[in-house]
């Protein structure tokens, strides 16, 4: 009996020992508070080069490979953009520096969940993301990523001042900003000048100017190859892109009033702005565009519709900023210099929140209307950004930082925004009013401009949308407002149906998660009182 | 003692046990005690046998019960839980059966199961018809002689479980009603593993014959099968594209440039099915193959010399055959083919509309939104379906062995 309870004390020590050991290993590190590192500077104004290129030497260079034996796990979108520059640009990083930079990729609609999952498990793979900052709304609150306002208050080459106001407070919650924007994001129409010009059409300023100018377009060739083409390319394919697309066209009939009316939800009592006829319309709309689109439309994703319209196959698209650097590619464009941008089309007729019913635009209803339209650009997405894990050692946390701000830095930005393959549009100040750098990447001095207002008066706008960014979005938009539109699309629901369905659906997840954090939470992030 | 050192003490004890010899008490103890030794022995070896068994799978049973059984029931939990992100981690608040209420009867009812058209007469004959040939099922069964509780239990199961998909099917498969979720999946795996069985069998019957070149088209059968799924579903992806893809000229001869696959929901089925059983055929075909290729030719040279044609001796020696290995691979494909997420994700993104989503895609949606409890409540789902299937067939196959015995 004695030596099986030595047998049994010894078993059991060994497996106490090798618990304490694993627990050990696995247990994540406590975040502490950040160590603020100055960032890799730049020591000359931005360059502009055709093929983006790291071009200038970080401080830290001199002091001699800071971050030796550092090495940043660092998650993103699979690619090939978005991703691209960073591996790009990791190892001149690592020269600069010393730090390894590890870019990790997993599909688009798989980040949020990767990244939560990680950090939320307490697994802690990834020191830093790239990903959408409308997520700092779940991440920030529950200490999952690292509050970077002190490490930007002390980082002068990062030029915080020179980042769009917008960009700026979108990659901010509760006043500390949580991540740095290396992409500037919001839609707007392209059209092909050489067409409409031909065809005596205007650009669309209102949804039903594009509707008429897809509708007269479409069939006529537009490449010169014999065939006929397709007068409006926006992509509609399931878990893709369309309940983005969806909240452009619904905007302009839904807020008037500018960002703090909110157009997802009533600021009043968080009920959904989706069963009213405004929202009925930007459904009807939206289906439309495809009677003048290619036939498979319906499973076509954002890259399908750059595709065609880059190859001269569609006389109107809707896109975030990439259509204007992809359409001045010598390689793979048939419309250089053949494309113009506007602002997405507004309205000029808004909902009435009392009805729920359309009403003619006038000085009350649309106090920042243009020429009797109101406009409400939305900016989708928000663009890319980087975050840093709270729980990654500090030491990481610092290479994590100094990357993302030479990233960043006017430098390295400014030459990467202007390539199509980055997926990088402006986000600085400086880069829309710098024409000289986007003529030097091969835009024409009209197309420039034409671009570059475009994006301006987007940004510009007293009426602006921002994306929806309250717990559980992706519940909202990424499942049930994307099986819903889905539906309508394949023609499975009717306009109504869709509206109640998304109206129903949308109660249930508010009512599942709490009315009234939910609610502040909205609020909080328009800007509503 | 260890086992050892009693198997030595014994065999070398040096006290001499002779006639006429008068044991002391110490020796008459020692002697009591060597008559001891075997017993002991006995019990100990007896004891080694009865328990090495259990030790020797105990790490098998300890890496089953981490790996599959302990996640089973982690997952069993998450589904009657809400996932909610919090300070520093997340936490599960139990909620009971609220996420299987969403599939069955709250908001992810339509996606889940289906929209349900109104019952017509037809629907009701269809129904009815299903109903009366269930009834004569388990009639048939009760007035047997011999009735077990167990087999009445089953029985009332499957009956209840086939008349509640006969429902669903006669109500969203007509009419204006819609497919969910669910019942794509068993359009996927009945539909797909039929036409995967009939050519598979058809190609080893072919190549099964002594015909020119029968060992190249065996290699050239088992191609797809060694693709990755994503890679089938991206080459049926750009097959089954009719603007740009290879095919194209042929479309745009036969005037389609203007059709797509995927504008219509049973279109982008058919696309998904060609293509599972593209991929899947080969499995069977190779499966086939081997058993087919086992057979004794005896009986079937006899059947000839008997007059009997092709047909009869397919139907009456080569068939019985082979049914065995055909009924083992059809439920090692049904259990494989209810999880089928690539083809649909890759080829269609579920659509159009959710017409291609199968279940594991509906989970999927669900867990990437980080809705995880939503998720594993439609993965018991499919661990019910899977389970329930596999057990129809096997008992099937069961009472068709018994058939034959």
């Amino acid at each position: 009996m004695k030596s099986n309870k030595n047998i049994l004390l010894r078993v059991l020590s060994i497996v106490i020992v090798l618990g304490v050991l694993t627990t050990a290993c696995g247990a994540p590190a406590t975040p502490e508070a950040p160590a603020q590192t100055e960032a890799p500077k730049v020591t000359e104004a931005p360059v502009a080069t055709e093929e983006p290129a790291a071009t200038d030497a970080p401080a830290t260079e001199a002091t001699g490979k800071e971050f030796e034996g550092v090495t940043v796990n660092l998650l993103t979108f699979v690619g090939p953009q978005v991703a691209e520059p960073l591996q790009r640009r990791g190892p001149d990083f690592t020269a600069l520096t010393g730090a390894t930079i590890n870019v990790i990729t997993v599909p688009n609609s798989e980040l949020y969940q990767k990244a939560l999952t990680d950090m939320a498990t307490g697994t802690n793979a990834y020191d830093a993301f790239l990903f959408a900052p409308s997520w700092i709304v779940d991440f920030a609150p529950a200490g999952y990523i690292e509050d970077l306002t002190p490490r930007i208050e002390a980082d002068p080459a990062l030029e915080w001042d020179d980042v769009a106001p917008f960009f700026q407070d979108f990659n901010s919650y509760d006043g500390k900003v949580y991540s740095i924007p290396l992409d500037g994001d919001m839609h707007m129409v392209y059209y092909r000048t050489d067409s409409l010009a031909e065809a005596g059409l205007e650009p669309p300023k209102t949804w039903d100017d594009y509707l008429n100018v897809a509708k007269t377009l479409n069939g006529k060739d537009l490449n010169g190859d014999g065939e006929p083409d397709y007068g409006s390319c926006i992509s509609k394919a399931p878990a893709q892109q369309s309940y983005w697309w969806i909240w452009s066209i619904a905007a302009p009939f839904i807020q008037t009033q500018g960002p703090s009316q909110g157009v997802f939800f009533n600021t009043e009592d968080m009920t959904p702005l989706v069963n009213n006829a405004a929202f009925k319309r930007a459904l009807e709309i939206y289906k439309e565009t495809g009677q003048y689109g290619p036939p498979g439309e319906t499973n076509q994703g954002v890259g399908d519709s750059r595709g065609l319209f880059i190859s001269g196959r569609c006389a109107l698209t809707m896109d975030w900023g990439d259509i204007g650097t992809l359409a001045i590619d010598p390689e793979n464009s048939k419309v250089i210099d053949k494309v113009g941008a506007t602002i997405t089309p507004g309205s000029t007729e808004v909902l009435d929140r009392e009805t729920g019913e359309l009403v003619a635009c006038d000085a009350t209803t649309c106090p920042y209307a243009v020429d009797g339209v109101n406009y409400a650009p939305y900016a989708s997405f928000g663009g890319w950004a980087g975050a840093i894990n709270a729980a990654a050692d500090d030491r990481v946390k610092d290479a994590a930082y100094a990357f993302l701000s030479y990233m960043a830095q006017p430098a390295q930005s400014n030459a990467d925004v202007v390539v199509g393959k980055t997926g990088y549009n402006p986000f600085r100040i400086s880069q829309f009013e710098n024409k000289q750098t986007w003529i030097d990447a091969g835009f024409s001095e009209t197309a420039a401009e034409n671009y570059l207002g475009g994006i301006e008066a987007s940004l510009n706008s007293p009426n602006m949308v921002a994306d929806l960014r309250i717990p559980s979005n992706q519940k909202y938009i990424q499942v049930e407002l994307d099986r819903i539109l889905a539906e309508y699309i394949a023609g499975n629901l009717t306009t109504d149906e869709a509206a109640q369905q998304l109206y129903d659906a949308w109660e249930a997840i508010t009512d599942e998660v709490g009315r009234d954090s939910q609610l502040a939470a909205y609020k909080a992030t328009i800007g509503a009182k | 003692m260890s086992l050892k050192s009693t198997l030595n003490a014994d065999a070398h004890d040096p006290t001499p046990v002779g006639l006429g010899h008068v044991p002391s008490s110490d020796e008459t103890m020692d002697q009591e005690m060597q008559e001891q030794e075997p017993s002991r022995i006995r019990t100990v070896m007896a004891a080694t046998e009865r328990w090495a068994g259990p030790i020797f799978l105990l790490p098998a049973v300890l890496a089953l019960l981490f790996l599959s059984v302990f996640p089973l029931i982690a997952s069993l939990y998450v589904s009657l839980a809400r996932f909610k992100i919090a300070k520093g981690g997340f936490t599960l608040t139990f909620v009971g059966l609220d996420n299987y209420r969403k599939l069955f009867l709250g908001p992810d009812k339509t996606h889940f199961l289906g929209a349900f058209a109104p019952s017509t007469p037809a629907t009701w004959i269809v129904f009815g018809l299903i109903v009366i040939a269930l009834a004569v099922f388990l009639a048939r069964y009760l007035l047997k002689s011999r009735v077990f509780i167990g087999g009445l239990v089953g029985r009332l199961l499957l009956v209840l479980g086939l008349g509640g998909l006969a429902w669903i099917f006669v109500h969203t498969l007509w009419n204006g009603g819609r497919l969910g979720t669910l019942t794509i999946t068993l359009v996927y795996v009945f539909v797909g593993i039929f036409f995967q069985y009939v050519i598979g069998l058809g190609l080893a019957m072919l190549t099964v014959q002594n015909i020119p070149g029968r060992r190249f088209f065996r290699v050239v059968f088992l191609l797809p099968m060694m693709i990755t799924p994503v890679g089938v579903a991206y080459m049926f992806r750009m097959l089954t594209d009719t603007s740009k893809g290879p095919f194209t000229p042929i479309w745009q001869a036969l005037g389609l440039t203007d059709f797509s696959w995927v504008n219509n929901a049973w279109g982008a089925r058919t696309a998904i099915l060609i293509a599972d059983t593209w991929q899947w055929t080969p499995f069977m075909f190779v499966v086939l193959l081997a058993a087919l290729e086992s057979q004794p030719t005896e009986p079937m040279e006899a059947a000839t010399v008997d007059g009997a044609n092709q047909w009869q001796i397919f139907r009456h020696i080569v068939w019985p055959g082979i049914l065995p290995v055909s009924m083992t691979l059809i439920l090692i494909r049904l259990i494989e083919a209810f999880k089928i997420i690539d083809l649909p994700n890759v080829m269609t993104n579920g659509g159009p509309g959710t017409a291609t989503q199968s279940l594991t895609y509906h989970a999927f949606i669900n867990w990437r939104a980080l809705e995880v409890g939503g998720s594993a409540a439609v993965a018991y789902m499919l661990l019910f379906l899977v389970t329930f299937f596999s057990m129809l067939f096997v008992n099937l196959i069961r009472q068709r062995t018994l058939e034959k015995l």
